[in-house]
């Protein structure tokens, strides 16, 4: 193997892989291409943008993303239904939680074991999940802040999700790529002491949130800066296939949490926030801001009434085993199944094509909502300034991981 | 409605051909159509006032392998306003993957599409910009497709052992 080629000179070898959608002779006289990204921290990850300017003005958007395509797809398909999940986890990688319960969710429900897990287990992953929908949306809110130009919130949500991971870590030895919920159970009971530590992060939690908004999203030049800005009618963003707090925040109360009641989540009680265009139009960056932080206030909820049935009605008893469902062998009939779940960004969804032969999945399509949101950010940016845009992307709440899989 | 009631609605709305099979081992349920017909199926469906699948959920390209011959693309409807899911699949030649685009019903088809293009290798006919999406615009093959061998050497970078 010593002497194999890994490398052949070629002067051409360095020639540009992904060309520009517009070429500068299209161009009219005043326009000109500028290109922003893939390494530049307002674009959150990998993201290229092609923009098609007349000076100040945005023309035209051309993402071209890819950069962090990790064939997640490829890797579905050649190994068994189990091990799929630590890849989902390397999607969405601020929510792996919540990808995860959606997959899990997939494959009982193809093996037909939903809806016969312990309460107990349905509750962690439910706790979990909103734990992790929290460390997501401060990311979000966070890094927004820092995106156009306030830079204590983002040190404030990062210090406040650092708890998160913590409790998180010390769940399942992971700090964000989990591998926690399996398909059929949970790979550990919740640690001893748990729910009462995490009972005491709440309630250090939630004057952080009302302070967060006082500061931050009420604040005159946050208002200034994203009122107005970056607006989504519904009708075009149902259009473009996007859900979640940014569907939310063009005023559309659509929550698969509610929708669909998967989980446990019909038992629980809870609100959907939607954008009122308090500030501004409904559906601009200022509503979803707002949006994302309200649904803050809606997983601490749900995390208290978790906690109280995990303390309550569902304690940690001796006999409890969070993989007692987990089955040996994973072998569904053959179907096709499409299974959906709200995470952070919105809808999550999975594609499975199992041919009933073999544990290995014929076909597994993840359908991430970071994909979907960003494809609308040429309708929002078109007709703002450049300035905006920036804004405008940040107020989308991708993650690279979920758009490129 | 249920899906029984959608699929007859359908049939009687634009004629029993457009149903060629039913799919019953998928959640949710769906039909299978052709790739004639396929646009004004999707259009009836979605701006139809009883059914009104405003959402395309998710688009995916299949590939069943050279023993087979064909690949498939598997449409997953959504109506937010009645809460209606339906799947439809077309299925065509592995050869000649050519499906008309749903971009002009549902703009998130567009990126969903190229997705499809890109990974399984489906041509969409009179997509507005069918460009690879997630690989690199000179890369070769397609990955997804079943019997897909990634090339030697990518920009002289030596790729696989």
């Amino acid at each position: 193997m010593a002497n194999q080629v890994q490398y052949i000179f070629d002067d051409k070898n360095l020639r540009n892989s992904e060309p520009l959608k517009y070429k500068e002779e299209d161009l009219k006289s005043e326009e000109m291409i500028i290109n922003i990204g893939p390494q530049h921290p307002s674009t959150h990850g990998v993201l290229r943008l092609e923009v098609v300017t007349n000076g100040e003005i945005v023309v035209d958007v051309v993402p071209h993303i890819g950069f962090l395509h990790r064939c997640f797809e490829k890797h579905a398909e050649s190994v068994p239904f189990n091990q799929t999940i630590p890849f989902v986890d390397r999607m969405d990688y601020l929510a792996a939680m919540n990808s995860e319960h959606a997959y899990a969710m997939g494959v009982e429900r193809m093996l037909g074991i939903d809806g016969q897990l312990p309460e107990r287990v349905e509750y962690i992953r439910v706790l979990v999940a909103e734990l992790n929908r929290l460390a997501s949306h401060f990311v979000a809110i966070g890094s927004y802040g820092a995106d156009i130009g306030a830079f204590t919130p983002f040190f404030w949500m990062l210090r406040d999700r650092e708890h998160i991971l913590r409790m998180l870590e010390w769940v399942c030895g992971a700090r964000m790529l989990y591998n926690y919920i399996w398909i059929g159970g949970l790979f550990y009971d919740l640690p001893v002491g748990f729910e009462e530590r995490c009972q005491e992060f709440i309630s250090y939690l939630k004057p952080k949130l009302t302070e967060l908004e006082k500061v931050f999203i009420e604040n005159k030049i946050f208002i200034e800066r994203t009122a107005n800005v970056g607006v989504l009618p519904i009708d075009l963003g149902i259009s473009y296939g996007v859900t979640g707090p940014m569907l939310r925040g063009s005023g559309l109360k659509y929550d698969l949490r509610k929708v669909d009641g998967y989980s446990v989540y019909p038992k629980i009680e809870f609100e959907v926030p939607v954008g009122k265009g308090e500030m501004g139009t409904i559906g601009d960056c200022w509503d979803r801001t707002w949006v994302r932080a309200q649904e803050c206030h809606q997983s601490v909820r749900i995390i208290e009434q978790c906690l109280e049935q995990l303390i309550g009605d569902h304690k940690r008893t001796r006999d409890f085993d969070p993989r007692k469902m987990v089955p040996k062998k994973i072998r569904p009939k053959a179907q096709d199944l499409y299974v959906r779940a709200e995470n952070p960004k919105g809808e999550i969804g999975f594609f499975f094509r199992a041919d009933g032969r073999s544990d290995i999945p014929l076909r597994v399509k993840a359908r991430g909502p970071s994909f979907m949101n960003l494809s609308v950010i040429s309708e929002l940016a078109k007709g703002g300034l450049i300035a905006d845009l920036i804004a405008i992307v940040g107020s989308i709440d991708i993650v690279l991981g979920e758009v490129d899989r | 409605m249920k899906f029984e009631e959608i699929v007859e609605y359908i049939k009687s709305e634009l004629g029993a051909n457009v149903v060629l099979e039913l799919i019953e081992n998928a959640t949710p349920k769906g039909f299978v159509t052709n790739t004639d017909r396929l646009i004004s199926v999707m259009q009836f469906l979605h701006s139809d006032e009883q059914l009104y699948f405003d959402s395309l959920s998710c688009l995916t390209g299949l590939d069943n392998g050279p023993e087979e011959g064909t690949v498939e693309v598997i449409y997953n409807l959504y109506s937010i306003p009645f809460d209606h899911h339906l799947m439809i699949k077309v299925q065509v030649d592995r050869d000649q993957a050519e499906v008309p685009t749903v971009s002009g019903v549902w703009k998130t088809a567009d990126w969903q599409e190229r997705e499809a293009y890109d990974l399984v290798g489906i041509n969409f006919n009179g997509h507005p910009d069918l460009r690879r999406i997630l690989m690199p615009a000179d890369w070769q093959g397609n990955p997804l497709r079943k019997d897909y061998e990634e090339q030697e050497f990518y920009h002289g970078i030596k790729l696989e052992e």
